[in-house]
């Protein structure tokens, strides 16, 4: 499921147009985005990477072992950089180069 | 308000197959005007959203499409149309060309060969293919693309289809769109059984929870013939997360092992549906959990999966992290998952000749939705759609522009003004429980007998269907749930009677009739179906060769 941290959203409405749920919506007059409902997020993570201001997060449910890890992601023209925050604040980065293919 | 739009061509949905085609039709005839309508946003829409981690139908080295075209048969028990395997096999390498023209990174050796992952596989970067041909779309000065917008039902003359309407996610907007020929390219379907997670992971799901089975349905209602939906697909999945295996299974070659420790694959069979049959038969057995045994690979084997996992399902990788039960000191749980409607993988689809015509006049259908052609994946969607580009754009002109259709808005308009008793989600609930206990779903093994299919059937129609009618629309969204629900209710009914047709237990990790437990060669045949006010009438087909 996604979070997002309504300080730090600046109602882009970026996420709104790409979730491939139509899950997101703005409110608060146009300047927050909200999930209608985040038990029908996929995790996909789109928003995750379009959102320029790092205000939405994934984060596994309970049910499915989460304990209240963040999942961020840096997106850029050659590289996606995951940001994990853990509970205790430790980070851990996981840097993509979108150039390389898999090796798996 | 109602706004109509006229143009050659119609693609419904802008997925993989969706895309590719517009791409290859505008290639063949930059004049040719092409509508892409999607509901959600073509750059992230569909079964890859998330990226995708290998190009898994691809002939490798020392192979020819013919070995593709008989693992598929194999794979499938013999269920799956040779001349349309056929069709598709001989495009894989020509279409993976084509997506690494567009700009999809696919890793070449010293000589410029691609690294092959398997023989039917090659390694790619696969996040960002749907921007990739999103991008490669939208620089088409020949194409409109309508986001956000969610078809419903054909335009019908007679037995031909001449557009599509439905209506727009966010406004009170309906759309009529009138054209000459038509691509249903809209995928599977999940949702129709009720999925590994209650509540709140509810939508933790391998196959997109957006998929609604909208194409089948709309071929349903309009009488197209369908194949083959009785060949569900159960998914082998990581538990939790329910990411693919196939990563693990063929990156680190790592085994099936049970509870006690014991390699069990073997006694089995190694086809994708004996792969399940075999954890689902462990678990009986009282030998599960079952596991990928990835215990003692190295710290770089663990990053590389990291990585990939990160292209595709990033769960699998924040939950490795977040846990600290790392692949390297924890074997990954596996399980199976809901059954989908998926043509991707199984035969299930319309059906279709080798042009990809559909059973109705001008109209095609490639990727998911497409039936009789299993083992597609992305490649195999891609080389539906240009086969569908090519018989289109050879036919056009012959093709008399149809008159503009209107539609009676009043379909939608109602649900606004309903006052139901019962929510969109209590429906969702009472139709994916019933699949689930009576129509062989995961709590049950996947198992069923005809008795419980014909309960299955009555509860659909009296708990659900006659219910959803009712059901009370508050906004866009609310109506595109409720659409979503009653697509999925149209395949459900018609895929009880695929399941009593079939009398036999051809695929058991994915369906068990235990009235008929056992292979019958007598149903080496197509099981199809058409529907007329809503009676479906079976219909056997010969395999062909």
């Amino acid at each position: 499921m996604i979070s997002i941290d309504r300080k730090k959203c600046v109602g882009c409405g970026k996420c709104i147009d790409i979730c491939p749920g139509n899950l997101l919506e703005l409110k608060n007059e146009n300047v927050c985005a909200f999930c209608r409902d985040v038990r029908d997020c996929w995790g996909c993570c789109a928003c995750v990477k379009i959102c320029p201001v790092n205000a939405i997060c994934y984060q596994l449910s309970a049910d499915l072992g989460g304990a209240g890890a963040k999942l961020f992601a840096h997106d850029s023209k050659t590289k996606l950089i995951w940001e994990i925050i853990k509970l205790d604040g430790e980070k851990i980065f996981l840097e993509v180069d979108k150039r390389q293919a898999n090796k798996f | 308000m109602k706004k109509f739009f006229t143009s050659d061509v119609l693609i419904i949905g802008g997925g993989t197959a969706g895309l590719f085609a517009a791409i290859r039709l505008s290639e063949l005839n930059p004049q040719i005007k092409i509508l892409i309508v999607d509901k959600a946003d073509i750059r992230r829409s569909g079964c890859l959203a998330a990226g995708v981690n290998a190009l898994n139908a691809y002939i490798g080295k020392n192979h020819t499409p013919e070995d593709y075209v008989n693992y598929a048969i194999t794979d499938a028990h013999g269920i799956a149309s040779r001349k349309l395997l056929h069709t598709m096999a001989q495009r894989l390498n020509h279409v993976t060309k084509v997506v690494e023209r567009l700009g999809l990174v696919i890793e070449t050796d010293s000589e410029g060969n691609y690294v092959e992952r398997g023989w039917r596989n090659v390694k790619i970067n696969g996040e960002n293919i749907k921007p990739i041909l999103a991008d490669a779309v939208k620089r088409l000065p020949n194409v409109k693309i309508f986001n956000h917008v969610n078809i419903t039902d054909f335009f019908r003359d007679g037995d031909k289809i001449i557009g599509a309407y439905g209506f727009s996610t966010r406004e009170k907007i309906f759309y009529g769109f009138t054209v000459k020929a038509t691509l249903i390219a809209t995928g599977g379907a999940s949702g129709i059984y009720l999925p590994n997670h209650a509540g709140g992971s509810r939508h933790q799901i391998w196959y997109p929870p957006f998929n609604t089975g909208a194409g089948y349905a709309m071929g349903i209602r309009a009488g197209a013939e369908m194949t083959t939906l009785e060949m569900r697909f159960v998914a082998l999945r990581c538990k939790d997360t329910i990411a693919p295996t196939g990563t693990l299974a063929q990156g680190v070659g790592a085994a099936q092992i049970n509870s006690r420790g014991e390699l069990y694959q073997k006694n089995y069979g190694n086809t994708t549906s004996e792969r399940v049959f075999a954890v689902t038969s462990e678990n009986l057995a009282g030998r599960a959990p079952c596991y990928l045994k990835t215990v003692g690979i190295s710290a770089e084997q663990e990053k590389f999966l990291y990585d990939a996992y990160l292209n595709m399902s990033p769960a699998q990788t924040l939950r490795w992290i977040e846990t600290n039960q790392t692949p390297r000191n924890f074997n990954v749980e596996i399980c199976g998952t809901e059954p989908y409607i998926i043509g991707g993988h199984t035969a299930a689809g319309y059906w279709v000749d080798e042009n990809r015509r559909t059973t109705l006049q001008n109209l095609y259908a490639a990727g998911d939705v497409a039936g009789g052609c299993p083992q597609k994946y992305v490649t195999g969607a891609f080389a539906e759609a240009e086969i569908v580009a090519e018989k289109i754009s050879e036919t056009l002109n012959e093709i008399k522009m149809p008159a503009q259709i209107d539609f009676d808005a009043s379909e939608f308009e109602k649900f606004f003004e309903n006052d139901s008793a019962f929510t969109i989600e209590e429906l969702e609930v009472a139709m994916q429980t019933t699949m689930d206990e009576y129509a062989g779903g995961l709590t049950q093994n996947y198992r069923f007998n005809e008795r419980q299919l014909n309960l299955a059937a009555k509860n659909i129609e009296r708990r659900v269907e006659n219910l959803s009618e009712n059901l009370h629309a508050a906004d866009m969204y609310d109506l595109l749930k409720i659409y979503e629900l009653r697509e999925r209710l149209t395949v459900a009914k018609v895929l009880i009677e695929h399941l009593k047709a079939r009398r036999e237990t051809r695929w058991a990790g994915f369906a068990q009739n235990l009235d008929y437990p056992n292979r019958d060669e007598a149903f080496n045949l197509f099981i199809n179906s058409i529907t007329t006010d809503g009676k479906t009438k079976i219909i056997f087909r010969e395999l062909g060769r």
